[in-house]
């Protein structure tokens, strides 16, 4: 399976989800983002980091990248994309996400080690993981997840919430939220289900020796998905 | 080519720095550029002395004691010098670190001062070459219960997590000290660790003339001018924020820019040369680059871009303005060069090209400004031998050990594992994590062990063997004792990577001094320089890199002598380091090193207003320590261990029983003329708790009793009660949530 990584500048998770996706068998090549052409490639995905230092608000500038247009075309066609951490937030810059990401509501950038629940498994990212509890680290200081109402009320309707935070036992509490983030939400996916977001990092939990291997599973729920290239297999 | 140098005051503008006391030159100082160049200076040209030559820049009060320091060994494959120091962890690649102070910015801007800090830290190991993996802190403030130091934090620890987390690069670990002596004058230490294939490591020394001088990064601005020179080489005084304009600010991914940018020209070849932009800007870049090189360079200045209009040669030439790199070219690459930085949407422009003539002659306007020899800025600086003033002070009969704790016998366990749980949650001994959780620790994904443990352990992609690294420091033994203090801080640092399984390949060491120029600091320096050289000639560590920072001082008081020491060892198969962990139920807890504990120096006596009594190290047991520890570790045999450090033993069977939340049930050492209290809480160098199985004691005793170190049996793991008989039991949670909260609650925020 060969999956293109983007990087723009102030990028920096796309060496580790580059080792870590070599470690589940996949084929990863980091495209640079000014001329980046995913034809040819069986996901993509979007990395953490400060593009263009989140100067203005994280993700916003490389929202307006070429790299965009790409992201859209390759979502439309059914492409499987995962963005963590900023790329999360670059999806919801781009649209492809719903809602946005603000600052954490204690102000401060956090990371620590989490749990999430897996609650839907319509994605490529979480297929046959659906009620499993994964403990994977967060490096954040945005990534409080707002909508309005009615988004929000849709999201959890269409089963488009694909993590949540918890904690060690699937009990979605506040004190299990690491940012404040509506209901809890970690990551979501769109309506089609092939494009998925998260604040969490699944490249830093992939080996035993780093402290945990639950981002493994997410890599490897993709390796082993049946649906790519056939979006239609998510839609409910 | 001789030129006189035009000062023009017509086109230039320059501003009033005319006289070399306003650049921060001594007469004697002055007397010495004017003997070196056989003429009167230009007004640029006093300030490009004025900052080379400063205390910051040219080392005058250290220069001399840093030459006693062993620098060589096996495994050194480059010492102090360069940019940053480096260790060969074999198959070619090297480790390059470096500690580095940003001690009077932080005082005077905490956010920008830290940020920059670790900006410049970064710059100085990709300026080798290197691609930074780690970053650890020294953090030394004043007490937490001061409004102004918790302001202090908030921006120091804000600033740091800004610029590092924005970069991409983990923080792995470091010390945080609070004591009154920092409460003006904050310090603040950042090391930085990369590696680098052989091939790959950059210099300074290898530019050739004819080549062509590229600037690259950061426009240039009026941040920081003459920062080197006016903020830091004098004491703190009350106009301090008068200096803000000499902090620099940070913009941490245009440094992100400039690491890729520099690793893709040295991946590529397409460099001759590299030099960091950092104390006195581009006339440090420029003369340590050609003085280093023993060629000249010729500087266009109208080139260099600029952030402001107007600004003048003076400016320009001593801006501090971060995030800079001067790149020489290799010949015939420049358009390479050219291409990379446009990829990277730098702004990289040639000004100028190295000479053969050993001149720096900077030209603006088609005019020439400045012409002076490299050398005579970068190498002739005088020197000032500290040791023929210093003068130990005088001071009262120091009392054997602090009498701070008189106890009636009647005092039960009770009340002992009251004071446990308040040693616990002190700001010296409680958990960090309130503040480090702000920086990304994994970044990188090669974080085995991140901040909070002993040492904080890398591994390296595609290698077997990993690193340790570690950052100490021993100030409250220091103001007691330099000598001791800074020993200590040494066989601490080195102490705590065995206490990963890691062998010590070297240490950087940040000197952070008082004002030099009285008698008690320049004993105080000297002190302190003869305590890392016997720690370090004891433990077979040699010095790669280093800083020095002296004037930590406010209105006349000199902060505690305090050198933050950072050591990097190597771990052959880094699966197999010791893990932060308290090993399993029927396993035993063990002593090993030295029982020979005191409240001299103790967080135990600091906590009861007491510092002070006579502190003292055994170098010798402590090599034996770090050996047996190592040796036993190698057989297998070792499934935990702890450094005892502050709060002394009490505090290290706690921390190990916090780690896993499991109890144990253990009895103090009996030592001759050691009470109950002085051994739980007392403190001491070469002391490391063990955890092994049943089944090794018996080999572990064997290796014990081969290195001649001693070896208490104390107990085993088990339950969920620390128990330490006969004085104390205490449930492990009511421990963690004392040692959790601690902070927190210290600093006055709700957790």
């Amino acid at each position: 399976m060969k999956v293109a990584v983007l990087r723009f500048p102030g990028t920096w998770s796309e060496t580790d989800f580059a080792h870590a996706l070599s470690l589940v068998g996949a084929e990863p090549e980091i495209l640079w983002h000014a001329d980046a052409n995913l034809r040819g490639y069986d996901a993509a995905i979007v990395p953490g980091g400060f593009t263009y230092g989140d100067y203005l608000r994280a993700g916003a500038i490389a929202a307006i990248s070429p790299a965009a247009a790409e992201l859209r075309r390759a979502a439309a066609e059914g492409m499987p994309i995962l963005g963590s951490c900023n790329g999360f937030q670059i999806l919801c810059e781009i649209g492809l996400l719903p809602g946005a990401l603000v600052r954490n509501r204690h102000l401060e950038f956090r990371c620590d080690w989490v749990h999430l629940r897996i609650e839907s498994e319509r994605t490529p990212f979480s297929a046959e993981l659906r009620g499993e509890i994964l403990r994977m680290p967060i490096a954040h200081g945005e990534g409080c997840w707002v909508a309005d109402e009615l988004t929000l009320a849709r999201v959890e309707a269409n089963g488009q919430v694909v993590f949540r935070y918890t904690d060690a036992r699937g009990a979605a509490t506040p004190e299990s939220n690491p940012n404040g983030s509506t209901s809890n939400i970690a990551g979501l996916a769109n309506e089609a289900g092939n494009v998925v977001g998260l604040m969490p990092h699944p490249e830093r939990c992939s080996e035993e020796l780093l402290g945990g291997t639950d981002g493994r599973r997410v890599l490897e729920a993709l390796t082993a998905s049946r649906h790519i290239g056939t979006a239609p297999a998510y839609v409910q | 080519m001789s030129v006189t140098p035009m000062i023009s005051g017509t086109t230039t503008a320059q501003p009033k720095y005319r006289l070399p006391r306003e650049a921060g030159l001594t007469e004697s100082e002055a007397e010495r550029v004017r003997a070196l160049l056989g003429r009167e200076p230009n007004a640029l040209e006093w300030g490009m002395f004025g900052a080379m030559w400063s205390e910051h820049c040219a080392y005058k009060h250290s220069k001399a004691l840093l030459r006693t320091l062993p620098t060589t060994g096996a495994r050194v494959a480059l010492g102090p010098g360069e940019n940053a120091g480096a260790v060969d962890l074999g198959e070619n690649l090297l480790c390059v670190f470096k500690v580095e102070s940003h001690n009077h910015p932080s005082a005077v801007e905490p956010y920008q001062g830290a940020a920059t800090g670790v900006g410049g830290i970064l710059r100085d190991i990709f300026a080798m070459g290197a691609r930074p993996i780690a970053v650890l802190n020294g953090l030394f403030f004043g007490p937490p219960e001061l409004e102004r130091t918790r302001r202090m934090i908030r921006g120091v620890v804000g600033g740091i997590s800004f610029y590092g987390n924005c970069v991409g690069i983990p923080d792995v670990g470091g010390h945080v000290s609070f004591a009154p002596g920092y409460a003006d004058n904050p310090l603040v230490n950042a090391m930085c660790v990369g590696l680098v294939e052989r091939k790959d490591l950059r210099s300074a020394a290898t530019a050739r003339p004819g080549s062509a001088v590229y600037l690259v990064g950061s426009d240039t601005g009026r941040d920081g001018i003459a920062g080197a020179s006016l903020l830091a080489s004098f004491e703190l005084g009350s106009a301090d924020e008068t200096k803000r304009p000499s902090v620099q600010v940070g913009n941490p991914f245009l440094e992100k820019l400039l690491l890729e940018a520099t690793l893709e020209l040295v991946a590529q070849d397409a460099v001759e040369a590299i030099q960091d932009l950092g104390a006195a800007g581009l006339t440090c870049a420029s003369s340590e680059l050609a003085a280093k090189s023993n060629a000249g360079m010729r500087i266009d200045v109208d080139r260099v871009p600029r952030r402001a209009t107007g600004m003048v040669p003076y400016e320009v030439m001593l801006s501090e303005s971060q995030e800079r790199m001067l790149v020489i070219a290799r010949p015939g690459r420049e358009a390479d060069i050219e291409r990379v930085f446009a990829r990277w949407e730098l702004h990289g422009v040639r000004i100028g090209e190295v000479t053969a003539d050993e001149r720096l002659e900077i030209r603006s306007g088609g005019d020439l400004v400045a012409s002076l020899p490299p050398k005579a800025l970068a190498d002739d600086a005088p020197e000032y031998d500290v040791r023929a003033w210093a003068k130990e002070p005088v001071r009262g009969a120091p009392a054997a050990a602090p009498v701070a704790v008189e106890h009636s016998q009647a005092e039960g366990p009770q009340k002992i594992g009251l004071e446990l749980l308040q040693l616990l949650g002190s700001p010296d001994v409680a958990s960090r994590a309130v503040l480090y959780r702000t920086y990304d620790q994994m970044v990188g994904t090669d974080t085995v062990v991140g901040p909070g443990a002993d040492a904080a352990v890398m591994r390296i992609k595609g290698r077997p063997d990993g690193i340790a690294v570690a950052l100490d420091a021993q100030p409250r033994v220091a103001s007691l004792d330099p000598f001791i203090g800074a020993a200590a801080a040494v066989a601490e640092a080195t102490r705590n990577l065995v206490c990963v399984g890691a062998e010590p390949l070297a240490i950087t060491d940040c000197l952070n001094l008082g004002n030099p120029e009285r008698p008690e600091g320049a004993w105080q320096l000297e002190r302190t320089v003869a305590g890392i050289a016997a720690a370090c000639d004891a433990l077979g560590v040699p010095v790669v890199s280093g800083n020095v920072s002296l004037y930590n001082a406010t209105r006349g008081s000199d902060i505690w002598p305090t050198a933050t020491i950072g050591a990097v060892g190597r771990i052959a198969e880094v699966g197999k380091h010791i893990p932060a962990r308290a090993g399993a139920a029927g396993d035993l807890v063990l002593l090993a090193g030295s029982a020979q504990v005191s409240l001299a120096g103790s967080t135990y006596a600091a906590m009861h207003g007491q510092v002070e009594g006579t502190v003292r190290i055994d170098l010798a047991l402590e090599a034996r320590l770090q050996r047996f520890v190592l040796a036993a570790h190698a057989r297998g045999a070792i499934r935990a261990a702890h450094d005892r450090a502050e709060g002394g033993l009490g505090v290290a069977l706690a921390e190990l029983a916090i780690r896993d939340r499991i109890g144990m049930r253990v009895t103090l050492p009996a030592v001759r003329g050691i009470d109950k209290r002085v051994m739980l809480f007392g403190e001491g160098p070469s002391g490391i708790v063990l955890v092994i199985r049943t089944a090794d004691e018996l080999l572990v005793r064997a290796i014990a009793t081969e290195h001649d170190v001693p070896l208490w049996t104390l107990g085993a793991i088990g339950g969920d009660i620390l128990e330490i008989a006969p004085v104390l039991g205490t449930p492990v949670e009511a421990l963690a949530r004392a040692h959790g909260d601690g902070l927190a609650r210290a600093l006055g925020r709700a957790s």
